[in-house]
């Protein structure tokens, strides 16, 4: 049953990749690529890391995805001209793709906890992520914290007014 | 039970179909984006691991890949910015030549 789960959101992780890679317009292009995040964040749920899944969604769906839309919207990227095929076709994978991400996510939410994981050694609570990240990784943790802060004068130093 | 093989294969195939966005597509923004497939494919690997051995590291490694994903994508985006006030375009045929 979760090896099911697992192959339809392989499935649907390569081919929201796939469309989102071949997309004309960018705006489709983030959006299937925003359904392909949340399908590596099932993934990663039923690998036994649910903190991994939650930063998924909340680092690269919402705050990459979104910085790429602002970009995008930004330097007027959007159509260029109307498309001669049916809307539905435009919107109708992503929806049917969505439909299916849902449909997981129900059957893995309704399903008891220790059946979700596949094999391997096994389920990390945040507990010990947490423990593991600031006793045994806490030099890493500040050099992170250094290329946050670079990254953050770099992007001011290029889009300075000058 | 899903063999930790498959999971790496689920891995590979999403990194190759990074390498190729990144290799075929000529519009910058779209390079950004084959990144991004590339270390979500690498992060994917990196939980694999995380599983197979039953240590927190693997897990942690895939907040370290955010935070550089997030960094590399807010300076590549505000070079992307720069370079369409310079030439008007996000083409990377049109960034070709070193002095402009």
């Amino acid at each position: 049953m979760n090896a099911t789960i697992f192959y339809i959101l392989a499935a649907a992780t390569i081919l929201s990749t796939f469309m989102a890679i071949t997309r004309r317009e960018m705006v489709h292009a983030v959006v299937y690529l925003v359904l392909s995040f949340f399908c590596l964040a099932l993934i990663f749920f039923m690998m036994g890391a649910p903190l991994v899944a939650a930063l998924e969604v909340l680092v690269y769906a919402g705050a990459i995805m979104v910085l790429f839309l602002f970009i995008v919207m930004m330097l007027e990227m959007g159509t260029p001209k109307r498309r001669l095929t049916p809307y539905w076709k435009v919107w109708g994978p992503a929806a049917a793709l969505a439909a299916v991400i849902l449909a997981c996510t129900a059957l893995l939410l309704t399903s008891t906890p220790e059946a979700v994981p596949v094999a391997g050694a096994g389920y990390i609570t945040p507990r010990a992520f947490g423990k593991a990240l600031y006793n045994t990784q806490a030099l890493a943790v500040e050099a992170v914290s250094l290329l946050l802060l670079f990254a953050l004068v770099g992007a001011l130093y290029l889009g300075r007014h000058d | 039970m899903v063999p930790i093989s498959h999971i790496l294969i689920l891995s590979g195939a999403l990194f190759a179909l990074g390498v190729v966005c990144v290799a075929v597509r000529r519009n910058l923004l779209m390079i950004l984006i084959g990144v991004e497939v590339m270390i979500n494919a690498a992060g994917l690997a990196f939980v694999a691991g995380s599983l197979r051995w039953g240590q927190p590291d693997g897990q942690i490694f895939v907040l370290f890949l955010a935070a550089m994903a997030a960094s590399e994508v807010s300076v590549g985006l505000a070079m992307i910015v720069y370079m369409q006030k310079r030439k008007r375009s996000v083409d990377l045929d049109d960034f070709s030549d070193m002095k402009g």
